[in-house]
């Protein structure tokens, strides 16, 4: 175990990683996932596997890490959920709801969710810095874990005080429009990505059955002798060939769909939660400076001071929360608008590219 | 055979089928009423010579006798194929013998009195291949179409009436375009007077759509939604393709019933085609019955086409059913990915709506548009195809019934032939006890008798021998037509599909530019 750079801070390279997650393999109960990841600065490449529980870990660090001014105003890269016990999606195709990107069938598509996770904490400016990710991402066995602590990120306990203070009035504008517009766009955002991943669910059933169909023309193809019989069995076979185009088509289009806007949508449902939460995590420190003003005003002399010192905290600590959130809210939109619009080009390119081949080869094949 | 070119025998065993049938009280009843309309329907009348048209330049003569010529083409044709030779095509297409001219109303010999019915099918022979000939070339010009489906009535009594426009140049008819309005039952009972006309002769009469009690009650109903306002489409569709179909065929064309559904006005009422009526309930048990017949019939083939053929059509059936479910699967899933597109479409405006950032709004709309324009798309797709396709599938699935049907007529007339060789059999073991009994009157009853039988013996030989050799010409029929009907469908499909490619690229390359317009 190469601990060197783990206890100082000032030895590590804080520039950027390149990270990939190539691969997902079954073991025993669980998956591993096998990643490689390179320092920008350095030749080094590292390559090791990492359980999901490795991850949570990761996440976990990140959020409790301290000696980090405003913390708790930085919006946080959603973890992917966690993936249920098999990776195959015949239950899943059957329930209606598309709970999370594990469910679509695709374990490719999971660990590219895990890459983009990575993706998003090494390119942020602040969290990079946490020395857990350099433990993740250097060293090849796994991170020791202490029992994750359930602090003020337990959605529980948030649950109950989501209602009481999520609509307490804010006293900045930019912060109350902020927080009025995560509502409507969470929503939207989630039933847009669910409603594509549903596209995508049929257009794979469409692509199977598509070939049933092409199978079921070859059934009765036997007897040649008959004129009639051979006339039809040969239009069989065209029309067969043409379907299995046909499916391969929706294979392409379903993956093509999935990989850009779905993915993108998806991912940024869950980003809308990060958000959200940051947004909680300020509202909630407001009503704690309002409380101890409140305090402060109702104090009796003698506690007065303490009040004092800790309204002072408070009001200290809100600003800086307050300073970085808007920091962080406007990376987040830059970067929110930047990977849709990338994601609708490529949608359109793959769309526009597959749609011509499939146009020319039909043209071509079209004789029966 | 020497005796089949003597009118009188013929007349004969004409006349006493005529009888006979009069007393089973078979024969005038109007072919919509009793009869079922199934290819399993039992014994009918021979045809009534009223409703038979022969030719096809003249209005129907009202009876029709056999003149000399006619004579000699029947002889010739049951003199040339014999039940062991294989398809005889050739011979069925020759040329007609020059002396052989279209039978005109004025070349009737005047009618005789006895025999109102006459053979029949040896007279279409000749002037059905000359049909045939005229409906292959190019002056074959018959366009009919099914539209305009409107509700008439209200409550549970309400129908749905089509109106039935036929664009023709053919000069059977006293006009070149005209139109009348029918509803479901007009067609049911249409089909049922062909299926008793001509299934026991052996000809394939195409089916007619099947009923749907749910379907229809919902649109009697008044649902006004889009599953039932489906359903009348559907049925129209199948009504045309069903009259397509029907006037395709060369004898069918020129029946007066077609000819009448066609043209009149006003239909009487096939009040029989219910399917909860007195007529409905005969036809179920009628049906029953003939299930149990055709068990216990048991045939000496001695022709192998036959038995070749129906295995093929079994084998054909089952390919046609699979081949059916797997397209009902993708024109499902279809509609499916529509509504979801939809669905989509509507979530992704509303994204747009709610967004801030101007440029992304709208990128996000215009992408609502295109999935919306490819869910309209997709939608066409659904139908042009896959659900034509579908729809011919399981025509012919019902078509391949008419010809199985066809093949039992064929042993049941078999069977007819079988039973008057027994019955000729007890006659003359009858008479030749007479003999020894020295009965004069009697002797005379059973000769007379004997000769009865021998005649039906004849005809039923005859009959049989002509089934055998109208069913190979319609299953040649058939064949052809499968093919083509297929073909049309499966270049549609590839049609559209190669269309459907090129708007789904337009409607993309058009979306780029408000992509690339965001940052």
């Amino acid at each position: 175990m190469m601990d060197a750079g783990i206890e100082d801070n000032s030895n590590h390279d804080f520039s950027g990683y390149d990270v990939r997650v190539t691969d997902a393999a079954q073991n025993g109960d669980t998956f591993v996932y096998v990643i490689k990841s390179q320092q920008i600065s350095s030749d080094m490449e590292y390559r090791f596997e990492r359980e999901f529980e490795d991850f949570e870990w990761l996440h976990h660090c990140l959020l409790t890490q301290e000696g980090v001014t405003g913390l708790h105003g930085i919006i946080f890269p959603p973890l992917p959920a966690k993936p249920g016990t098999s990776l195959s999606n015949s239950e899943a195709k059957t329930k209606k709801k598309i709970e999370s990107l594990a469910m679509v069938d695709d374990w490719q598509m999971y660990c590219r969710a895990l890459e983009e996770y990575l993706h998003l904490v090494t390119a942020h400016p602040v969290l990079v810095k946490n020395p857990a990710v350099h433990s993740f991402l250097k060293h090849r066995e796994p991170p020791i874990k202490t029992k994750v602590k359930k602090g003020i990120f337990n959605k529980l306990t948030q649950a109950v005080e989501e209602l009481r203070k999520e609509h307490h009035k804010d006293i900045d504008d930019f912060f109350q429009n902020e927080r009025d517009s995560n509502l409507t766009l969470t929503a939207f955002t989630k039933a847009a990505a669910e409603k594509f991943l549903e596209i995508v669910l049929t257009e794979q059933k469409i692509a199977i059955a598509c070939g049933h169909f092409s199978t079921a023309l070859h059934l009765g193809i036997g007897q040649d002798d008959d004129p009639a019989d051979y006339a039809f069995a040969k239009m069989c076979l065209k029309l067969s060939e043409v379907l299995d185009t046909v499916k391969k088509n929706f294979e392409k289009v379903a993956e093509n769909d999935l990989n850009t806007l779905g993915f993108n949508l998806e991912l940024h449902s869950r980003f809308q939660d990060a958000e959200k939460e940051m947004l909680f995590r300020r509202t909630c420190k407001l009503v704690d400076v309002e409380t101890a003003n409140k305090n402060l005003g109702q104090a009796k002399p003698h506690k007065k001071a303490a009040m004092e010192d800790i309204k002072k905290a408070a009001d200290k600590e809100f600003d800086e929360i307050s300073g970085m959130a808007k920091v962080e809210i406007q990376r987040y939109h830059r970067e929110r608008v930047r990977a849709f619009q990338k994601a609708l080009i490529e949608l359109e390119l793959a769309a526009t590219c597959f749609c011509c081949s499939s146009t020319g080869w039909l043209s071509l094949n079209s004789h029966v | 055979m020497a005796t089949e070119r003597e009118p009188p025998p013929l007349g004969d065993a004409e006349q006493t089928d005529f009888r006979e049938l009069e007393d089973g009280d078979d024969l005038f009843i109007s072919t919509a009423s009793t009869l079922e309309s199934s290819p399993t329907s039992p014994e009918p009348a021979s045809l009534p010579a009223e409703d038979i048209c022969a030719n096809s330049n003249g209005p129907q003569p009202a009876e029709i006798s056999l003149d000399d010529d006619l004579e000699d083409l029947f002889a010739e044709a049951t003199e040339e194929v014999s039940l062991d030779s294989p398809e005889r095509e050739p011979i069925l297409s020759d040329e007609p013998s020059p002396a052989v001219t279209p039978v005109t109303p004025t070349a009737l010999v005047t009618p005789r009195v006895e025999p109102k019915t006459i053979f029949v099918p040896a007279m279409f022979e000749r002037s059905k291949e000359e049909l045939e000939e005229e409906a292959n070339g190019d002056s074959f010009d018959m366009e009919i179409v099914v539209s305009d489906p409107e509700k008439v009535g209200d409550g549970m009594n309400a129908y749905m009436a089509y109106k039935v426009t036929t664009k023709t140049s053919l000069t059977i008819f006293n006009e070149n375009e005209f139109s009348v309005k029918r509803r479901f039952s007009d067609f049911l009972g249409l089909h049922s007077k062909l299926a008793t006309k001509y299934m026991h002769i052996g000809y394939i009469v195409p089916p007619a759509p099947e009923k749907s009690i749910v379907g229809m009650t919902k649109v009697k109903v008044g649902k006004e939604d889009s599953s039932s306002t489906e359903f009348v489409e559907k049925r129209r569709a199948a009504l045309e393709r069903y009259l397509e179909r029907t006037v395709k065929h060369p004898t069918l064309l020129h029946d007066p019933d077609v000819m009448q559904f066609l043209e009149s006005s006003e239909l009487p009422r096939a009040v029989s085609t219910q399917a909860l009526s007195g007529a409905g309930i005969l036809r179920m048990v009628n049906k029953a019955a003939e299930a149990v017949n055709k068990m216990t019939i048991k045939m000496n083939e001695s022709d192998a086409w036959f038995e070749e053929k129906q295995q093929q059509f079994e084998n054909l059936d089952q390919q046609l059913r699979k081949l059916h479910t797997s397209v009902e699967s993708l024109v499902c899933h279809r509609k499916e990915l529509s509504v979801n597109t939809a669905a989509f479409a509507k979530s992704a405006a509303m994204l747009g709506n709610s967004e801030d950032h101007t440029a992304l709004s709208r990128a996000l709309s215009q992408l609502a548009e295109v999935e919306e324009k490819i869910d309209q798309l997709h939608q066409e797709q659904a139908y042009a195809d896959f659900y034509l396709f579908a729809e011919l599938l399981s025509d012919y699935v019902r078509l391949l019934t008419a010809v199985k049907g066809v093949f039992d007529q064929r042993m049941k007339t078999w069977q007819k032939w079988q039973d008057a060789q027994a019955m000729l059999q007890k006659k003359r073991e009858a008479e030749s006890k007479l003999q020894f009994a020295n009965k004069p009157d009697k002797l005379q009853q059973a000769k007379d008798e004997i000769r009865e039988w021998e005649g039906k013996v004849q005809q039923g030989e005859r009959d049989f021998e002509q089934i055998s050799k109208t069913i190979r010409k319609e299953v040649g029929r058939f064949e052809k037509e499968r093919v083509r009907d297929f073909k049309a469908v499966i270049i549609k499909y590839l049609e559209s599909l190669v269309q459907t490619q090129q708007q789904l690229i337009k409607y993309w390359e058009a979306f780029l530019p408000e992509a690339k317009a965001i940052a």
